[in-house]
């Protein structure tokens, strides 16, 4: 198992070299000056290509980026900030707990909302219940989440005023933005319980408890949804992991300071330097969580663990 | 000789003809389904109105009068006006225009990027193989949106870059699936027979394995339209994507939400038609998935 996570950790490696590269290509081809975008556009030509120099962007291209990913290893330096003149890295980790904790609170909406909603779809297949919600599944992966925000503001804001329509710092600010950014999450993983559950139901083994008198809600989930959660877990991951990225247009309805919010800000600003930071930040969660999911799986299916020795 | 030849016309023949009454068969399956029929319809609906968006609009998109702002849904406008006086529903009309150019392009991009990849990594293997999916690996670990607003970020705004990034964005799934599917059809008898009548290797992806994979391909660029149409509607809703005047419906939603305090229908309708495209994409998607193989129902 620690072989199989070293092994897992090493692969990471080249894969996070290999989005350093296209986050600081696409950086690179940018159009602007970034000695220009710190000095201002009132400062002089001498001074501008003085700061070039300094800051080393006259070299050729594979020699900054080789600067970039050495000061990135060794250092953690992500550079700085053309607008605050702070360190890249410094400026994402005071927001990356508010996305982190946006993220989490999605997630857990979505697992809330979507593993019971499956397993009942499942347990009563083609009720009226499966089929609305199956249906109000299919609405929740089609409705554009900052669509979903706005109109949750409308109604529970400003209609109804239960709930503030910005913020993240109290409970009741937390709850708009978590039912945006999990709604779409818990449709997907309604679908997911759902299926896996119905390929679980049918087998041998559900038959077997029921016919030796086992109640229905111990058949339900100590036997079958025990079976049915690598899927589901899989899903979960991916999901956390695009709640991560997806909290860019969330963090911009609710007014939330987040690494996505700061990535927008930064795009308008030309502020590149915190762009390629927020992108290689949030790709590194990224890839941790899937990691963090597969190592689960060990732990929920011994069958694969013993694969992973 | 032209024995042979003969033979393998008829063969051909019959192989065209297996395969016309397979589609037949897949269409006949689809017309049962009776959400993935609705989804269709309103697709059908969507691609008239881009279309004929000359005609069927009240107004042009831009038509702006300052002394009929905020007008709220009506007879004179069927949907009210926005904060420049512009009639909601023409502009939704023309808007439809944009996304569905957004959704089918950017799939066409990375339908014919990840496929041409995905085929090539599956046919060949080895180095070429490891060598591109670990390429596709790197592009999957940054979530597709956030991959999309570098490219813009990149690129800068507009309508086409929108369908660059957003394309480019989806090739990895593309190549995947290609990938799967020609790894499964490679080492069948019917292409061994292939090479064996000296047909080349871009005859053989081209000919023989891709019209073979194109199930699991064409389920997938249904769903990745709704997909596409999202992405780009998320990038202009936070001023990436498409530029006013344009009505691209993420944009109205956009430039709505500032006045959604008092006047409630800007920033709704745009969204209502956001959802309605992409719910009718995904009735149609899923709906095409089970035609095309009946056991991944359920």
């Amino acid at each position: 198992m620690h072989k199989y996570i070293l092994r897992r950790l090493l692969m990471l490696m080249p894969v996070m070299l290999g989005v350093s590269f296209i986050v600081f290509t696409m950086m690179h081809i940018t159009p602007g000056d970034p000695a220009r975008i710190m000095l201002g556009e009132s400062a002089p030509l001498e001074e501008v290509e003085k700061f070039r120099e300094e800051l080393g962007l006259n070299d050729p291209f594979l020699i900054q980026y080789g600067r970039f990913v050495k000061n990135l290893v060794i250092h953690q330096d992500m550079g700085r900030s053309y607008t605050s003149k702070r360190p890249v890295i410094e400026e994402i980790l005071i927001r990356f707990p508010t996305t982190l904790k946006l993220a989490t609170l999605g997630i857990v909406v979505a697992v809330l909302l979507g593993i019971p909603a499956g397993i009942i779809s499942a347990t009563r297949q083609y009720s009226i219940f499966d089929n609305t919600s199956m249906v109000a599944a299919l609405l929740g992966v089609s409705m554009p989440n900052f669509w979903q925000g706005l109109m949750l503001i409308l109604l529970f804001s400003v209609k109804l005023g239960w709930l503030p329509s910005s913020g993240f710092s109290s409970w009741k600010e937390m709850i708009l933005p978590a039912l945006t950014l999990g709604t779409s999450s818990a449709a997907i993983i309604t679908r997911m319980t759902r299926s896996s559950m119905l390929e679980v139901i049918r087998q041998d083994y559900i038959r077997t408890a029921r016919a030796k008198g086992q109640v229905e809600s111990v058949v339900v989930n100590r036997h079958a949804l025990k079976n049915a959660l690598i899927p589901i877990v899989t899903v979960i991951g991916l999901q956390f992991g695009y709640l991560l990225g997806g909290a860019v247009l969330t963090e911009s309805i609710f007014s939330i300071s987040g690494v996505g919010r700061l990535m927008v800000e930064s795009i308008s600003a030309r502020n590149f330097p915190v762009v390629q930071g927020g992108v290689l930040f949030i790709a590194l969660t990224f890839s941790i969580v899937n990691l963090l999911v597969d190592i689960l799986y060990a732990f929920l299916d011994p069958r694969i663990k013993s694969q992973y020795k | 000789m032209s024995q042979t030849k003969t033979l393998i016309d008829k063969q051909a023949v019959s192989i065209n003809k297996k395969r016309r009454s397979q589609w037949l068969e897949v269409w006949r399956r689809l017309k049962k389904n009776k959400a993935s029929m609705v989804g269709l319809f309103i697709i059908s609906l969507l691609v008239f109105a881009a279309i004929f968006a000359d005609f069927i609009a009240p107004e042009g998109f831009d038509d702006q009068d300052l002394y009929r702002r905020f007008i709220p849904p009506g007879s004179n406008h069927f949907l009210g006006t926005d904060h420049l006086g512009r009639d909601i529903f023409s502009r939704i009309i023309y808007g439809s225009r944009i996304s569905l150019q957004v959704g089918f392009i950017a799939v066409g991009i990375a339908a014919v990027t990840g496929g041409t990849l995905g085929a090539i990594a599956g046919y060949y293997g080895g180095k070429l193989d490891n060598t591109i999916m670990r390429l596709m690996d790197i592009l999957l670990a940054i979530p597709s949106i956030l991959l999309a607003i570098s490219i813009v970020a990149a690129l800068g705004p507009g309508l086409v870059n929108v369908m660059i990034a957003v394309g480019i964005a989806s090739i990895p799934s593309y190549a995947r699936i290609v990938r799967a599917s020609v790894l499964t059809i490679k080492d069948q008898e019917f292409i061994e027979a292939a090479k064996a009548i000296g047909a080349n290797d871009f005859r053989i992806i081209t000919k023989h394995i891709l019209p073979n994979a194109m199930a699991p391909i064409i389920v997938q660029a249904t769903l990745g339209v709704a997909n596409a149409i999202l992405s780009a509607a998320g990038l202009s809703f936070i001023g990436l994507g498409i530029q006013p005047p344009n009505p691209e419906w993420g944009a109205m939603l956009s430039a709505g939400r500032h006045y959604i305090r008092d006047y409630w229908h800007i920033a709704t309708f745009p969204g209502l038609a956001i959802m309605l495209t992409i719910f009718s994409l995904n009735l149609f998607g899923d709906g095409l998935r089970d035609a095309l193989d009946p056991r991944l129902k359920d």
